[in-house]
């Protein structure tokens, strides 16, 4: 079956609207009009991206299986705006909740227990990220899918991480490990739509 | 309610711009002279030796009554720190009575009006921390709780006080459908002599104003050297009893949240340290984070209540 190519003016687009969060999440925190605590805010903005990011990544293969446009350049995309938004909650974290004071860092890694499984995500994430390009798939070969099958690890921890930080009950988190589960049952081959 | 003028020595240092109302009349109260009204008052405040200084009136900027109004944790109204504000309206404060029941000699149901009246209204600047790691500075008006168990004659058998918030489902979202595990109504306590503390105070205003409904509104307590979950909002039951209390967050996650929940720097929530909060207001490039202090800076004040415990164990 012969598919459509994505344009290259969409992968522009795509790019805007997935900078757009970010950019939301900042202007407001300069205007003062995020809330009096905004570093809580966008540690959690942040945070709550990368993991609908993720998502989206984990999208494309069934997009792939049921529509006739190839998707699949846009992975890497989503893969790579995935781990920045990672990278970026992490560093508000960092600056906001810890003053930049790296000992007390290195101690917060350790000693709390959902900060281990979002660093684990974090460092997989980054593994991933780094291997994404065409040399990389030809260095590796068939072990390159097996490495990038890490993804779905990642979306455990993330998911356990976020509902481990909620103060009571488990927030959100049970959402996005439903759709999660959506995600995977559409990649059963003998699921149609 | 009557306000008494506040007879606190100083305006705060205004780096943030308060309620410019609430300003003037602080002004006007200076220079009628506050030095005849302070000889008044102090005779009022006899075995207050700490009265006079920060304790009642910390002299650190306020928390701009807008943020003191609109971020909020109040689940009753919704979990989200806008939701109390938003829903506000859902929660009933009139008719409003209040129930005060167990060791006392003289129990009784008043109404609000009667609980509040024999009660003068006065000035509290306090510190209020989160256990969240965030705090604010809220200028509270109120009366301290001790005058008010002193007209219900607490027997010698009442160790302990309980409290407890309003009931009512059907009004409040938080409490009709229960996303936030917590069992209701929400409930506190303290120890009596926590209780009879003359810092500890059920609070009917802030700013000069009466209590907006997210705040707690008709009547609250606040006990500023704990953190703000024991801080119980619009208190529908006044118990004292023998024995300790049974407390809404403590029977949620007791290994979280105990029942002293003593502010404590060097005792970390489970998941996060204690060692520094956010003062709010907090901004991008004032992120505003400072050391939390010992009993949150009413150490002078509290620690003698607790000089037979160990805090490290005893949370």
């Amino acid at each position: 079956m012969k598919k459509l190519r994505i344009p290259q003016w969409l992968h522009w687009v795509i790019h805007v609207l997935l900078c757009l969060p970010f950019f939301w999440l900042v202007v407001r925190g300069v205007l003062d009009t995020l809330d009096p605590d905004p570093g809580k805010t966008l540690v959690h903005g942040l945070g709550l991206w990368a993991l609908r990011l993720l998502l989206l990544t984990l999208a494309i293969t069934p997009l792939n299986r049921f529509t006739p446009v190839q998707w699949l350049p846009l992975r890497r995309t989503l893969g790579l705006y995935t781990l920045s938004y990672a990278v970026l909650h992490v560093s508000a974290y960092t600056f906001f909740y810890l003053g930049l004071d790296f000992s007390t860092l290195a101690r917060e890694l350790v000693k709390r227990p959902y900060i281990v499984v979002g660093a684990t995500a974090l460092l997989m994430l980054m593994a991933l990220g780094v291997t994404s390009s065409k040399g990389w798939q030809r260095r590796l070969g068939r072990r390159w899918k097996k490495l990038h099958r890490l993804i779905y690890v990642v979306v455990v921890l993330v998911v356990i991480h976020f509902a481990w930080q909620v103060k009571s009950g488990f927030g959100d988190a049970p959402w996005y490990a439903l759709a999660f589960i959506a995600l995977m049952l559409l990649r059963v081959k003998k699921i149609t739509l | 309610m009557n306000w008494r003028k506040p007879f606190v020595p100083a305006i705060p240092s205004s780096e943030i711009t308060p309620e410019a109302i609430y300003h003037q009349r602080r002004a006007l109260i200076k220079t009628l002279g506050f030095a005849g009204l302070s000889s008044l008052l102090g005779e009022a405040c006899i075995g207050n030796t700490f009265a006079a200084d920060d304790a009642f009136a910390t002299k650190e900027s306020l928390t701009p009554y807008e943020h003191v109004t609109n971020y909020n944790n109040f689940y009753e109204l919704g979990m989200d720190k806008t939701d109390p504000a938003a829903n506000a309206s859902k929660l009933k404060t009139a008719p409003w009575s209040v129930v005060i029941e167990g060791e006392v000699a003289k129990p009784g149901a008043l109404t609000l009006e009667d609980l509040l009246k024999p009660h003068a209204q006065e000035e509290r600047i306090y510190r209020l921390r989160c256990v969240e790691a965030w705090s604010m500075v809220i200028p509270w008006m109120g009366f301290s709780l001790r005058d008010l168990l002193a007209r219900f004659e607490p027997t010698s058998k009442a160790k302990y006080i309980a409290f407890e918030t309003i009931f009512d489902p059907e009004n409040l979202p938080g409490q009709k459908t229960n996303s936030s595990g917590l069992h209701w109504p929400y409930v506190e306590g303290l120890r009596m002599d926590e209780a009879m503390h003359p810092l500890t105070i059920l609070a009917t205003g802030l700013y000069g104003k009466p209590l907006p409904n997210q705040n707690g509104a008709p009547l609250r307590l606040v006990v500023p050297w704990k953190y703000g979950f024991k801080s119980i909002k619009s208190i529908v039951r006044i118990r004292l009893q023998e024995n300790q209390p049974k407390t809404t967050w403590n029977m949620s996650a007791p290994r979280e949240y105990g029942f002293y929940s003593n502010v404590n720097p060097d005792v970390d929530h489970p998941r996060w340290s204690q060692a520094t909060e956010r003062r709010l207001p907090s901004s991008l490039l004032k992120p505003n984070r400072i050391p939390t202090q010992m009993f949150n800076g009413y150490e002078a004040q509290v620690a003698s209540l607790y000089k037979d415990m160990d805090l490290l164990v005893d949370i």
